[in-house]
């Protein structure tokens, strides 16, 4: 089942080269709807709410025994909504195509369902390096998509994009190798502690070369100093806080996403951001909760200034896409200081800013993109006042914008809000305090919780001052005749498209606003469905608050070389 | 002496193969003149096989290194073959082969390129297998002269003269450090024999037995020091890697392709088995599974980091393609430099852990990846204005590879995202070994900068996957064609196909049983002092 997940968009991968060229987008539609439907059954046909939801969809090979490598997939509540999201997007990313895409489609839409692939193998991945894998094949399709479908200046925005990340991720996978390293020679396996884990889940391989998140995270989280802790997260952190982006390494996402086709846009805003904060959240905080808790502040920091620095930037843009590029810079920023809050609302509301952040910002991203196609600019000088010529347009952009917003009674309240109650209880203040209640100690505290809150405030002013200049005021068209759109050359065989929405492009945004309505009317069975995942986290991090992570058995065997090894992590 | 013979049957093959090969290109007709090559390649297979069934295990510290090394040798020596069909005399070859002008026997090369290739593959076998540092010389000196030579008459023009003369000097000075580096090591221990059986006296038990005592003789890591250096020639390692760029350039693409794999890994080879003889025992001989013996790994690992350094940082800046992969080979070099630092762990370490299997294995990669971006190279070739044909070698010639020559230009893409490092391909299940064995010796520094290099790595491998796979093809770009030797992309097409399934299926379990590492027993103290040693010990061993 999981597999099939993976395979199908690799599969429809494969067949697009051979098919017709007329017909390139249909099978490919036809591929994704099918990988939709399977996601759909599996999200909405069970129960995820208990611990162990999923674990019988579990697919386990051995790989390569020689490198400890085992071909694990597994989900819970949280990655399944996550594929969900992504399999979502799948069918709309290649509808939103048809008219955009008219040259080398069948490499377009190749790369796009590989792209569709990788990520929802990064999501269902349980052995790290199979992980690592799906997380850098990411890279190939969309470097490919933006070099090759990209606006004006989509080479220098394609290598950007893949030198950055990839800098990151290989750090990332030193951290990686490190635990592996740590649970293979520094946890004997003789040891109660071990004993104990082991038999509590007999899956684990403590002590013995492996990538299996499962038992790395169990070996670090309870056997690693909290010193090398910090350490290994710093690495994870490299490799996740360029893709989430957080703020010194954010410089790569608005050229990225500025000259990436729409549908890139739409798989780099929806998904692949999301790819570094479930990382986040499902590989490093589970895999050194102390080192976490010790960079809780400065990520915390970090988040401030991307709310509200990437929130001032984002007004004084002039283009509509750089614009909304930047907002997600800003609505990260939100997300992960919710995750690293550490309590119930904070991860929660996290996890549903990741969800609802792909809805919003992938909507206004096709919006956004509909104008472009249409008429061939994104400056805001040259257009203005659209709702005149194209009401339906407007319409979906005002709704998606005011979600964005975090407008109540749509989806980004409710994540926004949970964010913030997490932010705001996670400070120490309240827990010492009598007359507080549901305060949960940590890190951030109310100072944090009210300087983000006023990126809410910096977000409607942008927002809506986009609003204003695009959707209404006076109608402002750029100067277009036949004699100008001829001159684009390559735009010469495109249909001509009506002046508002096609029924093709209302079906492509319709869902997304249906769910972006119930999400934030009544997200409750989302919640249920990540709450194991949350606690999860959450447990790990109580676990190392609580408890000193202080017995580091020594395998007998290298008795030489452990107290040398012993005394360099102290002088770290 | 029979004994040792006896395990030599591969590199008498070959041996015996480059002989018939030299009469048989005598010969005044063209068609068993072409013969050279098949045969060639037909002793390439036959040595495969024979290495594979007749070596035994050594007695030294890395016991199955010969049986790796000599089938490794042979196995990517069958695709340089088809890779350096019609080198020499490219331009009258492939006049011929379009039929465009006859064959005269006088114009044409006799086989004295093939004879040497062979000597040269049996060159590398040798150093694999050696015991003693005489042959360890011999070997070393066998693989790189008929190299000078082969770079010479690559193609007709003077720049590959130029290539192969400065290719030749630096050479002669890098033997020349080696081999007074040899002498030292002999002065140190009193012996040539790198490795004998337990008890008997050899440079490796010898040096242990100082390493537990009083420590490594000066005089003795003096000569392990320089040779280690002289030896970074070959492997094209820092300090002396200025040559690489020129020669490759002035050499054709297929002889480049030849340069980077062959010397070089007869160069590993070497630096393994003086690693071994050297032992790594770390500071101590208590600290198991250490490090190589001070000064030595502290010269390794600078020579490493630099190596990687400066290969990457240089690449970047070039605009000739094979320039480019010179500079990567350089970086490659730097990069399994760092197994030999983390060295091979604790006894039976597993895989992971073993920085000499990852050493190998990724000398089995990079073989097989470096190939493939050569065979692209050697296949296409520039029009001249004045209806000369010339390798392609600036970037821009692989503009749209991949929609005009599909098969080539998806092999240069895999090729290069394979050196890049970027799973699931090959190049990254060799890296990731080198990363696990340098975190278990504690080398955590040394990954980090393994690490950005790989990111540095990235940025000039895109451009050349990107220039063949996203670029369109200039359309009065026609300059550009395929070379009418289809032998050339058969060897990058196997490439291709090993770049996508070696990362399947497991040749790791193979790299692991040949980078196995045994301790070398100290000999006992009173044999231990050199100077009764230099006498008696130096004529028995010869």
């Amino acid at each position: 089942m999981l597999l099939a997940l993976i395979l199908i968009p690799l599969l429809t991968a494969a067949v697009v080269p051979l098919a017709p060229k007329r017909s390139v987008g249909q099978v490919a539609l036809l591929g994704t709807l099918v990988a939709l439907a399977l996601a759909a059954y599996l999200t909405l046909g069970r129960d995820w709410s208990g611990p162990d939801a999923g674990r019988d969809l579990a697919v386990s090979a051995p790989w390569m025994p020689e490198l400890g490598l085992v071909f694990k997939l597994g989900t819970d509540g949280l990655s399944m909504s996550l594929v969900a999201l992504t399999a979502l997007l799948g069918p709309i990313c290649v509808a939103c195509s048809f008219t955009a895409v008219t040259q080398r489609v069948r490499t377009y839409y190749g790369w796009l369902l590989v792209l569709q692939a990788a990520m929802t193998g990064v999501f269902l991945a349980r052995d790290m390096i199979l992980f690592y894998v799906f997380f850098e094949f990411t890279l190939v399709p969309m470097f490919v998509l933006i070099s090759l479908y990209g606006s004006t200046n989509r080479k220098a925005a394609a290598v950007k994009f893949f030198l950055y990340t990839f800098t990151g991720s290989v750090i990332a996978l030193a951290g990686i190798v490190y635990a592996a390293w740590f649970n293979a020679n520094r946890v004997d396996a003789a040891d109660p502690v071990a004993k104990a884990l082991v038999a509590a889940s007999p899956d684990l391989v403590l002590g013995r070369w492996t990538f299996d998140l499962a038992s790395l995270q169990a070996a670090a989280s309870r056997f690693m100093s909290a010193e090398t802790q910090w350490w290994v997260f710093l690495a994870l952190l490299c490799g996740f806080a360029v893709k989430v982006p957080l703020v010194p390494v954010h410089t790569w996402l608005p050229l990225a996403h500025t000259e990436a086709p729409t549908a890139g846009s739409v798989v780099l805003a929806g998904v692949l951001l999301k790819l570094g904060t479930y990382g986040l959240l499902k590989i490093a905080i589970g895999l050194c909760p102390a080192g976490a808790m010790a960079w809780a502040p400065t990520i915390g920091l970090l988040c401030l200034l991307g709310i509200v620095g990437a929130g001032l930037i984002c007004w004084v843009q002039t283009d509509v896409k750089k614009l909304v590029a930047y907002s997600s810079v800003a609505h990260l920023g939100f997300c992960v200081l919710g995750l690293f809050a550490f309590n119930d609302a904070g991860v929660q509301g996290s996890v549903l800013y990741m969800i609802n952040h792909g809805l919003s910002t992938g909507a206004l991203f096709l919006c956004i993109g509909m104008i472009y196609e249409r008429y061939h600019t994104r400056s805001m000088r040259e257009i203005g006042g659209l709702a005149a010529r194209m009401p339906i347009w407007a319409t979906f952009m005002v709704f998606f914008t005011m979600a964005s917003v975090g407008l109540p009674g749509l989806n980004g309240f409710v994540s926004e809000f949970l964010c913030l109650l997490g932010a705001f209880q996670a400070g120490d203040v309240w827990r010492s305090h009598p007359l507080t209640v549901g305060g949960t100690g940590g890190n951030l505290g109310p100072y944090v919780a009210a300087i983000a809150g006023t990126g809410m405030i910096i977000a409607a002013m942008y927002l809506l001052y986009m609003l204003g200049h695009v959707v209404f005021g006076p109608l402002r068209e750029p100067h277009h005749d036949e004699h100008h759109s001829a001159s684009g050359g390559a735009h010469d065989a495109e249909p001509r498209l009506p002046a508002d929405l096609t029924a093709r492009e209302i079906g492509v945004l319709a869902p997304l606003a249906v769910l972006c309505l119930v999400l934030g009317v009544y997200p409750k069975p989302l919640m249920r469905m990540v709450d194991p995942g949350v606690k999860e986290v959450i447990a790990a991090v109580e676990g190392a608050r609580t408890q000193r992570p202080a017995t580091r058995p020594v395998a007998e065997g290298d008795a030489g070389a452990a107290p040398a090894l012993a005394t360099q992590e102290a002088a770290r | 002496m029979i004994e040792k013979i006896g395990a030599l049957w591969p590199e008498i093959i070959l041996f015996a193969a480059a002989c018939i090969v030299m009469v048989v290109g005598l010969s005044p007709t063209a068609a068993v003149r072409r013969l050279c090559a098949p045969l060639a390649g037909a002793a390439l297979i036959v040595a495969g096989i024979v290495a594979w069934f007749t070596t035994p295990a050594a007695h030294g510290p890395l016991p199955m290194l010969p049986l790796f090394g000599k089938t490794l040798v042979a196995g990517v020596g069958v695709l340089l073959a088809l890779l350096l069909a019609g080198t020499p005399d490219r331009e009258y070859e492939s006049a011929i082969a379009r039929g465009a002008t006859g064959y005269d026997p006088i114009r044409a090369n006799r086989a004295e390129f093939w004879a040497f290739f062979l000597f040269s593959l049996t060159g590398a076998m040798l150093c694999a297998g050696a015991d003693d540092l005489i042959w360890l010389f011999l070997a070393l000196e066998l693989t790189s002269l008929p190299t000078y030579i082969m770079v010479a008459v690559s193609t007709g023009r003077n720049r590959s003269m130029e290539a192969a003369v400065k290719y030749f000097f630096l050479g002669a000075l890098g033997a020349a450090v080696f081999l007074y580096g040899f002498t030292l090591l002999y002065g140190g221990t009193g012996t040539t024999r790198l490795f004998a059986p337990a008890g008997e006296p050899s440079i490796a038990s010898i040096l242990a037995a100082q390493a537990a005592g009083p420590g490594i003789n000066a005089v003795a890591m003096t000569g392990l020091v320089l040779s280690f250096l002289g030896v970074c020639f070959k492997i094209a390692a820092v300090p002396m890697h200025f040559y690489t760029p020129d020669v490759y350039q002035g050499a054709s693409s297929a002889v480049a392709g030849f340069l980077a794999f062959v010397p070089k890994a007869a160069g590993f080879f070497t630096i393994l088995i003086l690693a071994g003889a050297a032992g790594w025992w770390g500071s101590s001989p208590v600290d198991a599974g250490g490090s190589l013996p001070q000064p030595l790994h502290q010269i390794v690992l600078i020579v490493a980091i630099l190596t990687m350094s400066v290969g990457n940082a240089l690449a970047v800046v070039q605009s000739s393609a094979k320039r480019m992969l010179a500079y990567s080979s350089i970086a490659h070099s730097g990069y399994m430099l760092v197994g030999v630092v983390a060295g091979p762990g604790p006894a039976n370490a597993p895989y992971t852990s073993n920085g000499v299997a990852a050493v190998l294995f990724y000398l089995l990669s990079y073989g097989v990846m470096n190939l493939g971006a050569f065979a692209v190279l050697a296949s296409l070739e520039r029009r001249r204005a004045d209806g000369s044909a010339d390798e392609a070698d600036d970037v821009n010639d692989l503009k749209g590879l991949c929609a005009t020559r599909p098969l080539l230009g998806w092999t240069l893409v895999l090729s290069v995202v394979g050196l890049l490092g970027l799973p699931p391909l090959l190049g990254f299940w060799a890296k990731l070994p080198l990363f696990t064995s340098a975190i278990s010796s504690n080398e955590i520094g040394l990954v980090i900068v393994l690490g950005l290099n790989s990111a540095v790595a990235a940025y000039y491998y895109l451009r050349l996957a990107s220039v063949a796979l996203l670029e369109s093809p200039e359309l009065t770009n026609d300059t550009v064609r395929s070379s009418p030797f289809p032998a050339r992309a058969v060897a990058g097409l196997a490439s291709a196909v090993g770049i996508v399934l070696l990362a399947a299926w497991p040749l790791n379990q193979w790299a692991m049983q040949g980078g196995r590492y045994q301790r070398v027993e100290p000999l006992k103290a009173a044999e231990g002092t050199p100077p009764a040693r230099v006498d008696a010990g130096a004529p028995a061993a010869r």
